[in-house]
């Protein structure tokens, strides 16, 4: 007994808590409201399955529960209950499916002329580029990545030397113009999603896939990660800001070409010995993957300006960086944690060769 | 009776109350070990087939290098089709209570299927020799897979080949090897086909 | 009508135990292999089980408990999801349930290969011993998630990329082999082994259930052996086969060409079925808890064994409902949402007949039946919110949140489980000979089942709201409402009160056994065959000298005309009991 009324107070209770609660969709912010209708047919036609079966289940617990001398009927089957049944499932499902389908017909053809956007993820950080002038992006390929090329793209195309590279992981977009972002991997799966677009997609290493939507409000949304990429899967965020298309070509022609950021690498004070032994130990072991040395955030906090400094570690103490400070940051990372960081860095054990020189580097990046 | 009239009987109705059918235990009139066997090869056929559709979906991608196909592998395929045909012969004479061709059949069968391993074997020491290892092209990397999975089948039917062959040398009555020497040819036969499907994907790639 | 008396028909030779060893330890006794399989199923789900709490407490409470860090918090998601998956619940399905079951269920002796079940118990015991050794290995377990997706699974960044996922590998491949050996016994068992007059439309659901997953698992493993396989080689011999060009942390790789999605596609192949795997056995379970419970015949029986059919054949062919945004080509996104929504049709009407099994029922609310009836509202839920999930493009959004996370919860977690304690009151008693403790039961089912909902139903609109799953913080977003912590909390607060309150139930496990009420034969008036055997517990051989024959289907409660609610299977059409009628009524009652 107690059971079906329980049961009713769940049944309840969940139709109270659906329409009480305060946890809903985000306000969306791109064309994709179709899907938004798609998922509220879904929800009706389902919610409705759900009160109905469940109050069934309730009356009927309730009206048959055993007392003395109640015998149950005996009925093995009823074809015709049955198949009406089943009838109405099909029709619930097909009224489902159907406009499903047709959403996601939209949702993979991209209409003509959507501007072209690249999203580029590695372990755990965001990259974007456009394609310039041109309205081209260069081909790229991994195998050009380097120090001075991070985005791999093809020195010899001609179409890549005018692409815009957004290095630190803040996307704008102009309002109201179909975008179609092109989505490309260095090491493992990622996902680009952002709640108020609705529309996602993964980052495969080796394909560059796409997806397409519409921005349709101004405002400043979070970019994140939704495919299991390592241990900092959860901190490789960022933003992506839909402005009005002044303020966008704005924000677009302050960000270097590719052109003017190899001649920027190339100009750059050449370094002592040790310190260019350095940078190929932190290529190497992967340093550069998280921490930068151009005093952009990452990952990791940056080394331009770490020598000497201030830090403010995670439990409020502050510690200056010298060297005993790096060589204990390296070997047993988490012991001193940096507020505002994940404890994601894993330890690494170096010769002291090594070691010295990244500790010459990133003097040379404090001067 | 089809699956199809079993499925659509009424348990509950009358005429089903009773032990009437002639239903004696089994839905199939064959040993239950050759069920059991069956059950099996159909597991191993499934994997086979999937492993061939990801050697052919992978094929389609980038870096593919075909295969140098060793010319001994022709000759490894005669060998494990003699060791079916042999065991084929243990089985019809096993049929025909003719124990001695039952013993030379069976005897044939296991030695040929030893030497196909031999073979596969010597196979993988040329290609290893040759520079073709399993890094870097994935061709080889299914080749090795699919002959060392093919092989491990091979050396599990061996192993009930030995328990059979150790009954023969007991000297048990024919009447009683027959079934073994039944289930070995079967799962032989098996195995040559699935080789001679996996030759042919390996040539093609 | 003429028929082979009993000991004419064919019997299995039965392997007589002489010592203690051979008894219970190197046993082939079906019964007893069950035991081991249960037991160690259960122990290990109850480390997994453990892991969830700490993740929730994680979640709770982010940052509060400094042990654990990132890397740990993925190595518990990925070890929990596994366990639960294939070594708790597939295990105790197949291997605990199924070689109970089965034999009994169809009147045989034993499985029709006792010694290659042994070997299966035996080679699953070492697959969880290789998997919980991957915690003690440098580096710790595999954190790549229980999808193990490359490239990711055997890179830098993923905790256990060195040693963890070697061992996670190996593990699955012995588990693998495991479940062949026993799926071998449980098919051939089913086809052949049956007693006489067993036909397979007289089988108990339960058995259908099991008989149909082991059919999936044995044609979907091999597709998660073969991607463990190359996995492993990619892993260890540097193979390319899911493996892209690929500059990690900076360093360019070795690897070059494959493909990961290779990978998702094989994975999934096994992955769906394997819902199925884990679904089946439970729908077959509970149809039977609902019948006796209820005292009346499951509703449209064929209806259900057809279902269970469609259901085993279509779970083949809507893989990649789990890779709608994965990248792979979006055309197959029409073709596999509209197979994922087909499937919904059969598994529809199996919650119809659940529910219209209780109507006009003679309902007993004994604790199987609570766990019955929660099963059904829980499944409700993950049925219905999988309808989401399968509908492509409701499923962008939704992919990879809170959603997803309450979803598989509620239908392949809770569901199942709920079936799973729902089976071992309804069954201990003949394991046993003792009634498991009522008060007990009712207090732990209440808590399990409202602890449960408790957790997950809240948790499918943090995935609206947007909240990323597997994600071990979420602190620092600007679209998560402050609220939405609050709920964390008490969602940590509610797993942990459903956690406690399983030690409730191992301590009645045991106390029962001791000092549980003799229950004797047949304590539910139940129609099949386990419940008739000669001792309870049944012995070695399960029936004595002769096997029972079999009269009738497994659903004749409250025949009209009969002078007990409930007719044996066993029980002749000529017992006075019947009522003359040959047990039936007449023909007005039938489709009233
Ligand atoms: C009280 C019981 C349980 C609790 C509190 C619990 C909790 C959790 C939590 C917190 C996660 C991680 C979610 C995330 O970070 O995204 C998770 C993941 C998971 N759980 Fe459970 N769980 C429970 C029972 C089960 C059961 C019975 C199953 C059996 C199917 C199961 C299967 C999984 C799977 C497959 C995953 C995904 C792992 C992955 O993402 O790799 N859980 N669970
Ligand atoms: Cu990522
Ligand atoms: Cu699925």
């Amino acid at each position: 007994m107690a059971v079906a009324i329980v049961l009713v107070l769940l049944i309840v209770g969940s139709v109270i808590f659906n329409f009480l609660s305060p946890w809903w969709f985000t306000p969306i912010a791109s064309n994709w409201g179709t899907i938004d209708t798609t998922l509220i047919i879904t929800f009706i036609i389902t919610g409705i399955a759900f009160v109905a079966i469940s109050l069934f289940m309730a009356y009927s617990i309730y009206r048959f529960h055993h007392k003395e001398g109640r015998v149950a009927h005996y009925e093995p089957e009823n074809n015709k209950l049955e198949w009406w049944l089943t009838i109405l499932t099909t029709i619930g499902v097909v009224a489902m499916l159907a406009p499903g389908l047709v959403v996601w017909n939209d949702y993979i053809t991209v209409p003509e002329g959507a501007d072209e956007v690249e999203a580029v993820g590695k372990q755990w950080q965001w990259s974007f580029r456009f394609p310039g002038e041109d309205g081209k992006l260069g081909t790229t390929d991994i195998k050009f990545v380097s120090f001075d090329n991070p985005f791999g793209i093809n020195p010899d195309d001609p179409n890549g030397q005018d692409d815009i590279l957004i290095s630190e992981p803040e996307l704008h977009l102009p309002i109201d113009r179909p975008v179609k972002m092109l989505l490309r991997s260095y090491d493992v799966l990622h996902d680009f999603y952002v709640p108020q677009f609705r529309a996602k997609m993964d980052l495969v290493p080796g394909l560059i896939t796409y997806f397409w939507f519409i921005p349709t409000r101004t405002g400043k949304f979070d970019l994140l990660c939704a495919e299991l990429c390592g241990v900092g899967h959860y901190t490789m965020r960022g933003h992506v800001v839909v402005d009005e298309a002044e303020d966008f070509d704005e924000w677009l022609s302050s960000k270097p070409t590719y052109a003017q950021f190899l001649a920027a690498a190339t100009a750059a004070p050449a370094m002592t010995g040790l310190a260019t032994k350095g940078q190929e130990v932190a290529g190497a072991q992967g340093c550069l993957s998280c921490h930068t040395i151009d005093g952009t955030s990452g990952v990791g906090p940056t080394w331009k300006g770490l020598f000497g400094k201030e830090e403010t570690l995670a439990d409020g103490t502050t510690v200056r960086v010298d060297e005993a400070y790096l060589i204990e940051s390296v070997s047993d990372p988490n012991a001193k944690l940096v507020e505002g960081f994940a404890p994601i860095m894993p330890p690494y054990e170096l010769s002291d060769e090594d070691m010295a020189a990244l500790i010459a580097l990133i003097k040379s990046k404090s001067e | 009776m089809s699956i199809f009239r079993i499925l659509a009987t009424k348990p509950w109705e009358r005429n089903e109350a009773s032990l009437g059918d002639l239903h004696g235990g089994g839905e199939l009139s064959l040993p239950t070990q050759k069920i059991g066997l069956f059950v099996f090869l159909s597991v191993v056929t499934v994997l086979f087939g999937l492993i061939a559709a990801a050697n052919v979906m992978r094929m389609k991608f980038g870096d593919w290098q075909p295969l140098t196909d060793p010319q001994m592998l022709w000759v490894n395929t005669g060998v494990l089709a003699f060791s079916s045909l042999a065991l084929q012969w243990a089985s019809v004479s096993a049929r025909r209570q003719n124990l001695k061709g039952l013993k030379i059949g069976f005897f044939l069968g296991g030695v040929l299927a030893v030497a196909f391993l031999a073979g596969q074997i010597l196979v993988w020491r040329n290609l290893i020799d040759s520079g073709h290892v399993v890094l870097g092209n994935s061709a080889n990397g299914f080749f090795y897979m699919i002959t060392a999975i093919h092989g491990l089948h091979l050396l599990g039917g061996l192993w009930a080949w030995g328990k059979s062959a150790v009954r023969i040398g007991r000297g048990v009555e024919i009447r009683e090897l027959r079934l073994g020497v039944e289930l070995c040819t079967l799962y032989w036969h098996f195995l040559l086909l699935v080789w001679l499907g996996m030759f042919a994907l390996l040539l093609r790639t | 009508m003429a028929y082979v008396a009993p000991a004419e028909v064919d019997d299995i030779e039965l392997h007589d135990p002489q010592s203690f060893i051979t008894k219970y330890i190197w046993s082939q006794d079906h019964k007893v292999i069950a035991l081991q399989y249960a037991a160690t199923a259960i122990g290990i789900g109850l480390v997994a089980l453990v892991l969830s709490l700490l993740m929730r407490l994680q979640l709770g409470f982010p940052g509060t408990f400094s042990f654990i860090d990132p890397s740990s918090y993925y190595q518990f998601v990925t070890m929990h999801g596994m366990i639960m998956v294939i070594y708790l619940l597939t295990a105790l399905f197949l291997g605990g349930f199924g070689n109970y079951l089965i034999p009994l269920m169809c009147g045989a002796r034993d499985m029709v290969f006792p010694y290659v079940n042994m070997l299966s118990y035996w080679l699953y015991l070492v697959a969880v011993l290789v998997l919980v050794a991957s915690f003690f290995v440098p580096g710790g377990p595999t954190g790549a998630g229980w999808t193990l997706y490359p490239p990711q699974v055997i890179l830098q960044g993923t905790p256990g990329h060195d040693w963890g996922i070697i061992l996670m590998l190996v593990s699955l491949i012995i588990f693998i082999v495991a479940f062949t050996m026993g799926g071998l016994n449980y098919v051939t068992t089913v086809l052949q082994a049956r007693t006489r007059g067993m036909t397979l439309m007289r089988m108990p659901l339960s058995v259908w259930g099991i008989f149909m997953a082991t059919i999936l698992a044995l044609l979907a493993f091999p597709a998660l052996f073969v991607s463990a396989v190359m996995l492993l080689l990619d892993r260890t011999l540097g193979t390319s086969f899911f493996m892209p060009a690929i500059i990690s942390m900076g360093e360019t790789l070795d690897y070059g060409g494959g493909n990961p999605l290779l990978f998702q596609h094989l994975f999934w192949f096994f992955g769906h079925p394997e819902v199925y795997i884990v679904a089946l056995p439970a729908f077959g379970i509970v149809s039977d808890l609902l019948s006796v419970h209820a005292r009346k015949n499951i509703f449209g029986y064929r209806m259900m064994v057809w279902a269970i059919v469609a259901i085993g054949v279509l779970s083949f062919v809507v893989w990649a409902h789990h890779m709608y945004v994965s990248g792979m080509n979006p055309l197959f996104g029409f073709f596999f949402a509209t197979t994922t929504l087909i499937i919904a049709v059969p598994t529809a009407i199996k919650v119809y007949n659940w529910v219209l099994t209780l109507w006009r029922g003679d309902i007993h609310l004994t604790v199987p039946m609570l766990f019955a009836i929660a099963f059904i509202l829980t499944f409700v839920v993950g049925g219905l919110t999988g309808l989401f999930l399968g509908n492509v493009v409701v499923d962008v959004p939704l992919s990879d949140t809170y959603f997803v996370v309450a979803h598989f919860h509620m239908v392949m977690g809770v569901a199942p489980i709920l079936v799973v304690f729902g089976a071992i009151y309804h069954w201990y008693p003949k394991i046993t000979g003792r009634m498991l403790n009522d008060a007990m039961g009712k207090f732990h089912f209440w808590v399990t089942f409202l602890g449960t909902y408790a957790i997950y139903f809240p948790m499918h609109y943090l995935g609206f709201v947007g909240v990323p799953r597997r994600y071990y913080s979420i602190e620092g977003t600007d679209f998560i409402p402050a609220s939405a912590v609050t709920l964390n909390q008490s969602i940590t607060i509610a797993a942990f009160i459903v956690g406690v309150v399983q030690i409730l139930f191992i301590y009645n496990l045991i106390w029962s056994y001791f000092k549980g009420k003799p229950s004797g034969p047949n304590p539910w008036k139940a129609t099949s065959l386990e419940w008739q055997t000669p001792q309870t517990p049944p012995v070695h051989g399960n029936w004595g000298p002769n096997r029972p024959l079999v009269y009738r289907w497994a659903y004749d409660y409250s025949v009209p005309g009969a002078a007990q609610d409930y007719l044996p299977q066993t029980m002749s059409p000529d017992d006075p009991i019947v009522g003359g009628h040959l047990g039936r009524g007449d023909e007005k009652d039938h489709h009233s």
